[in-house]
Formats: structure tokens, sequence, C-alpha cells
């Protein structure tokens, strides 16, 4: 049951209601804010939610319900979140965590009885280059270790509130490691947009063309394509075309900054240091497909970003970048918001962050039609990757052939890499496409690589003997992420902590997807306790061919892909773990006796297995 | 399997069950005498014969709800070339796995201390006692399983049909009625 | 309708008619070509959930019920592979609820079994989840048994887009997903549900069921027990 008891209600869903208005849109970002000032949702702001919005109070459950970030019971004031991706396992976070909770007198995932304090597991966030990492009420923590715990733990036990804590334990660093066309050069605020408005829409669009600039989301989709697509829509209702205040078709602009993929954090670094070239691109695009309103969706764990975003947002609102007329340009005004995710990978596939972004749970859409033509509220929307835009602005500014000069045929410019794991140097890297994976392994400093993820759980992990093979939509398509492991590590750790990862992370609408991931993640459990079989092996493999055959979207598609590839790969990772048997039980027979081996006090030889 | 002499040696037995699955069993009727030409019978609840020795066939009715099941289960495995889930409960846990939305504490304190049972109070202790398991699972979550025949029980003729279609060396295989999970 | 049926799909060889605006479910179910399906009911907008209906059109995977029919589309969907897939998720189904036939007031008349029963299911394969599911009986004339909930979102629709309600909806993520009902107390019978309600006649298993009325007909005389879904389904769609 929920629990509703909160004197001060009223008092705290006021002003939280006044600031978000009554467009139903708005409903994720107002349940985010009480989950802030509550540590939960009581059921009794359900309630005045649905009133205020005009929605049924099921709506609300649903949306409040799916985000990993929502809870409907209380949740501890201080409230930390350990990162689990592979990188923070592999820098002692599962050690680390059991000593902040023996520390704090506290079991993982149940709140402590004073209500004081609670400690969990978070997918990736986003810190793989300074693992391990937190959350604590959704700010970042980052280079965890003993002495700062320690620290945490007296500061969490005084109840210090978090604005006094000493900044060092939240700094976040850019680590670019090295810079190309994209980052090599500050972005001048405007000057892409001047040279596209000096062009015309035409054009610059035809410049996107040249540049063969294709989607750094991982899909490769190429953008110039998704962008006439998008102008070429129009959204109609009972016959009449759908418009925007200045009389023009409604479009929109979606930046995806959700950037969940365990092991990418690019995005996080363009943001915090070149947010002007993002949302220059932003209004380049806004300007060809001829949207007046964009939106920026910011995964929740990135939510220590937004005061600056919103910062660069208002200068560039001011100096006519933004707005009505934008830098003189009759008729051109496009602004931009940005919304907060709230906890879920899914959101990164585009229809889904659609979704979300229209404040419901982030389930995929069916398909056709695409975002292009209904997307937002139904409206064409281009939905691109934040370095997509930022690679829209350069074009812009510099031309397309400029663009298509770096890189291979088929993947023109370079690509942000972001790079963690078992090498020296970790943090951001830009290279033209076709640098070999060795290349870069040396460059990061990697000591002995025997393997590296490529573009996350979703993505391929390639071995030793592969690292002669190119980074190009042509031969290792990636979406930034790139973890090396090297001789001492144990792969099928890496494949265990992605099967958890899909499993927490399928939205659960389609029947392959949410049972499939479970039914993965349970194998790979019982492998892992030492009671797997060959038997379980071809399980995967079947289950493998189900997610991928019959998934509603990506996610479930790429689910199995970390099991397929150590499977294939590194057959001994698995085999070594097996039971010579044929099979094994499901279920740990013996332990399975415990309960009643308590209560009965037996301890007979009958009594075991 | 057409020599009269060289009969198909069969057992049979309950675990978390209500040998309902045997009682349809006998529904075969008539046939039975047909059948009795080709099988014989080790252990059944029919023989009394308390031990599986080496059998063709094992067919087994009813989950694993205790620790004496699994050792009845897995002497029934490791004696019989081919073991054949039947019923329900064999093959989900049926009607005794309801039991596995209550918690086993829970359940023992309602059945053994608020009502008092036959100790007065007490739970039982006796090692005689099979010992439950925490919930109550399929066979093939225990062992692995060759064939499954569904039903609640299969009717008389379903299984039947799926005795003569193994006995007969086919792929069992059955009509559109006589497959059901009630 | 007006439109001409002069455009066509093949579906296994077979060349099927539809209109412009038909899903390849639609155009295959008007020509009565069977295509398994749980969540998808003609009567509501398509949902795509469930995966059954999923078929090959030109070599991709799509879910027939959601996939518009489009001139010249190849599709395959009674082949050894598909069925098997789908015999898979029927049997993923089964295993992460709490399915208990001989004790639920639906068989027979359960959707969910007669896709088994059609796709001769003979055990669920995978190990069970047995999930702690709630069972809500507040409600004087309904049983809401999440145990057997399998997500379709028939009752969503029905009671959103008939009902004009909104009884019921979908809270929780991944296998977290859960029934939820539009009351504070999170009761059935706090909401206004009504059994006269569309929501309450489209649940395609024993989820949602109609109290004291569970065997006016015997076990043996219900739908599915001599016919198959395949026949059920194509005979109402042409009466």
């Amino acid at each position: 049951m929920q629990q509703t008891d909160s004197p001060d209600l009223p008092r705290i869903m006021v002003p939280i209601l006044a600031r978000h208005g009554s467009d139903s849109a708005q409903l994720l970002q107002i349940l985010r804010d009480v989950q802030d000032v509550c540590h939960f949702v009581p059921a009794d702001a359900i309630d005045q939610i649905a009133a205020h919005l005009g929605v049924s109070r099921v709506t609300v459950e649903g949306v409040a319900g799916f985000y990993s970030f929502l809870s409907t019971q209380p949740v501890g004031q201080y409230h930390l979140l350990f990162s689990n991706n592979i990188t923070d396992q592999m820098l002692g976070k599962d050690e680390l965590l059991q000593y902040l909770c023996n520390k704090l007198w506290l079991e993982r995932s149940r709140v402590s009885e004073d209500g004081l304090v609670s400690v969990d597991n978070t997918s990736c966030t986003g810190m793989c280059d300074q693992g391990p990492a937190a959350l604590i009420n959704g700010w970042p923590l980052t280079n965890l270790d003993q002495n700062r715990l320690d620290l945490i733990a007296e500061l969490i036990r005084s109840q210090k509130p978090l604005a006094d804590w000493p900044p060092m334990l939240f700094e976040v660093v850019d680590n670019i490691r090295r810079t190309d066309a994209l980052l090599g050069e500050a972005c001048v605020p405007g000057a892409a947009i001047k040279q596209a408005l000096a062009r015309g829409a035409k054009e610059t669009l035809s410049e996107m063309d040249k540049s063969n600039l294709r989607g750094r989301g991982g899909a490769g989709f190429k953008t110039a394509s998704k962008w006439s697509f998008c102008h070429a829509a129009i959204a109609e209702e009972e016959g009449s075309v759908i418009c925007d205040i200045g009389g023009n078709p409604e479009r929109f602009i979606v930046c995806n900054a959700d950037e969940g993929e365990p092991g990418t954090f690019k995005d996080r670094v363009l943001l915090n240091s070149y947010a002007d070239m993002v949302f220059e691109g932003m209004t380049v695009g806004a300007y060809v497909v001829g949207a007046s309103k964009g939106f920026l969706y910011l995964r929740g764990e990135y939510r220590y970003l937004l005061k600056n975003l919103e910062a660069v947002l208002k200068r560039r609102r001011e100096a006519g970048l933004l707005g009505d007329n934008i830098l003189g340009q009759t008729g051109f005004s496009f602004d931009i918001e940005v919304h907060l995710g709230a906890g879920a990978y899914i959101c990164g596939e585009e229809s889904a962050l659609i979704e979300s972004l229209e404040g419901k749970p982030g389930r995929p859409r069916n398909r056709p039609p695409f975002p292009v033509t209904h997307g937002y509220k139904g409206r064409p929307t281009v939905v691109d990757n934040v370095e997509t835009f930022a690679c829209s602005a350069r074009i812009a500014e510099k031309g397309g052939a400029w663009f298509a000069a770096m890189g291979t045929a088929q993947s023109t410019g370079t690509k942000l890499l972001s790079i963690s794991g078992d090498i020296a140097r970790p943090g951001i890297y830009e290279y033209p496409f076709g640098v070999t994976v060795r290349q870069i392994l040396d460059d990061a400093g990697a000591d002995e690589p025997f393997a590296v993820q490529i573009s996350g759980p979703s993505g391929t992990m390639i071995s030793w003997k592969e690292f002669d093979r190119k980074i190009a939509f042509e031969d290792l398509p990636t979406a930034g992420a790139f973890m090396v492991f090297n001789r001492k590590r144990d792969l099928f750790l890496t494949a265990h902590n992605f099967a958890h990862f899909f499993a927490h992370e399928s939205c659960g609408f389609c029947t392959p997807c949410r049972v499939g991931t479970q039914l993965q993640k349970k194998i790979m459990d019982k492998i892992s306790g030492g009671h797997g079989t060959i038997c379980d092996m071809e399980e995967l493999k079947r289950l493998g061919h189900i997610l991928k055959t019959m998934s509603h979207c990506g996610l479930g598609s790429s689910a199995a892909n970390p099991m397929l590839d150590a499977m294939e790969k590194f057959p001994d990772v698995f085999e070594r773990k097996l039971k010579a048997l044929a099979f094994e039980p499901a279920f740990d027979l013996d332990g399975a006796l415990e309960t009643a081996r308590k209560i009965t006090g037996r301890d007979d030889e009958w009594a075991h297995l | 399997m057409s020599d009269p002499k060289l009969k198909v040696r069969v057992a049979t037995c309950s675990l978390a069950g209500c040998f309902g699955c045997h009682m349809s069993f006998l529904d075969i009727d008539e046939r039975l005498l047909g059948l009795l030409e080709l099988i014989e019978f080790d252990r059944t609840p029919l023989t009394d014969i308390k031990h599986c020795g080496p059998c063709d066939v094992g067919i087994v009715e009813g989950g694993v709800c205790n620790a004496e099941n699994v050792h009845v289960l897995k002497e029934f495995r490791k004696n019989c070339k081919v073991l054949v889930a039947i019923g329900a409960c064999a093959i989900t846990g049926g009607i005794p796995a309801m039991r596995n939305n209550i918690d086993l504490w829970d359940c023992f304190q309602e059945v053994y201390q608020y009502e008092g049972g036959l100790e007065g109070h007490q739970v039982p202790n006796d090692p005689e006692l099979p010992l439950p398991f925490d919930k109550v699972h399929p066979i093939n979550e225990v062992v692995k399983v060759d064939y499954f025949l569904p039903g609640c029980p299969p009717s008389g003729d379903a299984i039947w049909r799926f005795l003569t279609d193994l006995l007969n060396g086919r792929e069992p295989k059955l009509d559109y009625e006589m497959l059901h999970y009630d | 309708m007006g439109a001409p049926m002069s455009k066509t799909i093949t579906i296994d060889g077979k060349s099927i008619p539809f209109k412009d605006g038909q899903t390849i479910m639609d155009a295959a179910m008007a020509a009565d070509v069977y295509i398994p399906h749980l969540c998808h009911n003609p009567e509501f907008k398509p949902h795509g959930s469930c995966k059954l209906c999923t078929v090959k059109v030109n070599g991709r995977n799509v879910a027939s019920c959601t996939m518009p029919a489009v001139e010249g589309q190849q599709v395959l969907s009674d082949t050894l592979e598909l069925n098997d897939e789908r015999l898979s998720l029927t049997q993923m189904l089964f295993v992460e609820g709490n399915h208990i036939c001989p004790s639920c007031e639906k068989s027979g008349n359960c959707q969910l079994q007669a896709v088994a029963y059609y796709l001769g299911m003979m055990s669920p394969h995978y190990n069970h989840f047995y999930p702690q599911r709630e069972v809500d009986a507040s409600h004087p004339d309904m049983l809401l048994d999440r145990n057997r909930c399998i997500y379709c979102e028939l009752c969503v629709r029905a009671s959103r887009d008939v009902d004009g309600k909104s009884v019921f909806g979908l809270s929780g993520r991944g296998i977290g997903s859960t029934l939820v009902v539009n009351s504070t107390s999170g009761l059935l019978g706090d909401t206004n549900l009504a059994a006269t309600d569309k929501a309450a006649q489209v649940c395609p298993t024993g989820a949602l069921l109609k109290k004291r009325q569970g065997f006016t007909v015997p076990i043996g005389q219900r739908i599915f027990d001599h016919r198959t879904i395949k026949d059920v389904q194509l005979g109402e769609e042409h009466e």
C-alpha cells in the first residue's frame, strides 16, 4: 500500500504545480520535484497532480512507477545510489557499497529505521572515467574510496545539508585527452547560425547532405535525410495544418541527451564545456526543418549540468541566438527547453524519449509512423544525438566538404570516444573515423588489453585478435563507449553485469524483452553460482535468438549481445564456470530447505540435500 | 517391442500430487488388459514396490514440494531410460504451487501454532517427516524430463494415446481435444 | 467503405487483398488467415506488445497487428520457425505469472491457454518465476487476480477509450510492471468500474472475472474445449 501521510503536502504541492502549469507533458517534471522534496511520491500527491493536470490517477501512478528515480515508498533523506557499471565494479564498487552499508548499519535497498539514509545500486551514471561513482539525492559523487565514504557517512550522520558538503566530493572533470575537428576549436556563439542564415535553409541542408554526417547515437542514420523528411512532413488535424504561434507548420527539434549506455560519457563533456555548440546545432536544425521549439532531454543522472545549461540558454537568448527573429532574421523563431529524465535507459530510444517528453512512461512506440512525421505530440520531430548537433554546428559553419574530408568515405568526420576500464588515461578521445582499436589502446595507455566492449552492453565485445579493426560505421559502429579489459579480468563478470543491466532497464512493454531479459539474468546468476551446465549455455543461445528476432525495440534486440559475444569469442570464459554434468537443478535444493530447517529446528541427515 | 516376452518395464509415482493422474490412468479401462501385454510394472502404487529398479519408462505425477520428493525423483531419473512428467503438478507445480505465494513461516504458524496441531501448538520436527521447500517446483526444475503429458488430469484417452505412441516408437502426439491444462 | 480492394499482399504464398489503412493482421483475418495473437482485439487500437503475431515481411520480423499492409509485401507467418518462436513467447507468458489452470474459472475460455493449445505447448519449458502478485476481491461484481495478468492492456484500452473511465493502468517497469486501478486505496471496489463496462468483458485470461459466473458453463463445454482459437476467432471475424 502507498504511504499517504504528509501533513505539509498542500504547502509542498502548490508551488510545484504552479511552476509547471497544467500541460500534462509536465507530469514527469512535476513528479521529479515532488520526489525531491518528499523523498517519495505520496498517494495524496498523485491525486492532487491528477486533478491539477486533468488526467486519471492511473496515468500519474503509471509514470511514478516507471522511472527509477521516482518511488511511491519513502527512500532515505540521504539516498545514495552507487553506479553499477562494470567499470565501477572493476574499481571496487561492490566492496565500497558494502563498506558504507556496514558503516551506517544498513542493508542495501532498505531505508534505515530513522528514515535518514538508504543505499542501493543504479545503472551507470556516466562517470566511468572517474569512478567508482554514485549519486546522492541525484547529485554525482566521483572517485569514491574508503576515505571519502568515511567522510560521507559522517556528513550523513550529522545530517549536514548537501549544500554544505565539501565541493570536492561533487567534482566532475572533463578529462579531454585528445581533440580534433570538433573539440579542437572553441565554438563562437552565433557563427554557425550566421553562416546558415547567409546560405539559406535549402543550401544549409545541402551542406549537411554533402557532409554525409551520420547520427552519432550509434544507429548511423544520415542526418540530412532525417532533417529533410521532417521538413517535408506536415501534421494535420481534421484536414487543417497544425501550426505554431508564428503560423508555420509545427515541428520540433529534440536533442537526445539521455546518455544511458553504460560506459558512455561524451555528451556529459559536450554539455559541460561545449553547450553552445550543441544549442547552435539545434538552432541550425530548427532553421533547416522549420521548427520553432526544441527540447534537450537531459538524463536525470546529469541534473547537475542543468544550472549551467539554463545559464547558457539565457545568455543565448540575450544575444539574440534564441527567441524571436534570431539574428535579425524575420520569422525565424526558436527556443529550447530542458527536460529532465528520471532514471530510465530506455528513454535513449527516440520514440520512448518522445513519450517521456510528453510526460509519459518511456515505452517505445510502434513504428511506423516514425518521429520525423509523427513525433512530439504527433508533430514532425527530429531527434538527434548531442554529438550530432555539435557536428551540425561545425558543418553549418565550415561547410559539408570540410567535414566530409575527414574520416572514411562511409563514416565522415570524427568520433568522440568515452574510454574507461583498464587504461592509464581514461577520458574523452576524439579521432577521425577509421582509427584502429590498437591505436586507441596505445594512446590511452592500455596495459595488456585483452578485450574491448565497443558501444556499451548493446554494442559488441571484441577480442585482442580484432584490435586492427576500425572505428567506423562499416566496421565497428559505436555511440562512443569504449571499455577496456586486461588479461586478468574475468569477462564472465562483464556479461553477468550487462545481463542484470538489461533486465533492470527493460521497459516491460513486449513479452520477449520483459521475460527474456529476466530469464537471461537468472541463467547468468545460476552459472555465476557454480550451478551452470552446457544446457544453460544452449538456453542462453535460444533466448538470444528470441530476443534478437522478436523484440519491440533495440533494447531487447541487443540485450543478448554480451552473452552471445562472450560465448562466441571467449568460450572458455563460460566453460570454466560450468559443471561437467549435463543437468543441474534450476534452484539450490539444499538452500530451499533452509527456511523449513529454521522453523523446525532440524539439522538431521534428512533435512539436507 | 514385438517380442511378447520383452515387456517394457514401467514405474510410476506421485510426488506433490493428488493421485488423480493415476486414477485417470485406470480410466483407460479395458484397454489396460491390452496394455499389460506390452508392459510390466516396477515401482507403482499398484504394485506397492517401494523402490524403483532399472526401467524403460518412469511416469511421475506431482511436483516437488519436499526433500523426500527429490530423493524419489532422483531415483526415478537414475533408473528410467525415459522420464515422463504427467499432469499439471509435475509440469507447473499445479495446485500445490498455490502455496508459493505464502511465506513458509506464515504457513507453519497458521497450521501448527494458531490452530494447534496434534502436538499442541508446536511445529513438528520428527526426522521421519519430509522437510518442505520454500516453494513447490515442477519436476523439470530438479531433473531432466523427456516428455510432458499435461492435464489435470490428462484424460484416459490422452494417456492411452501417449503410451501407445511411446511404446510403438512414435513421437507422442495428442489430438487437439486431448491437450488441455485443466 | 468505398475503397476498392485492388491492392494485395502475399501471406504464405496466398494472395490477400487489402484496403488502405488496414494492417497485415486486419487483411489476414478478413481473408480467413489466422495469425496467433493475444493483445490484439479488432475492436481496439492495436497495441503490439505480446509479439505473438510477429510475421516476417520481406525478411524482417514485424508485429502484424501494427504493421500497415503495403502493396506487394511478401509475408511469412505459418512457418515452423515463427511458430516455434511464438511458442517460446507463450511459454514466457506462462512462467512470468502464476497461471494455474486447474484452479482458474476461465479455464477453457482463456485465450492464453487456447493459443498454447494451438501451438501445441506441452510444458512451459522455462523455469517458473512464481511472482508475488495481489488479488483484489473488493469489487462487488468483479475479481481482479493479477497472477493471471499478461499486460495486454485490453482492459486499459477498453476502460479509457470505450467506457471513458480509465479504471485501469499499468505502473512499474519491466518484470515489475503491475496493473493498477483508479483509486487512492488501490482497490478495485473503490473505482467506478461496472460489470457491464466494456473493460469488464475483454480480459483474454482470468485476470479480470465476473463474480458468481465461473461455472455456469461446465468444463468440457467451453469455447476452446473442442474448437481451436483459430476457428473461433476467424468465425467471430465473419459474424
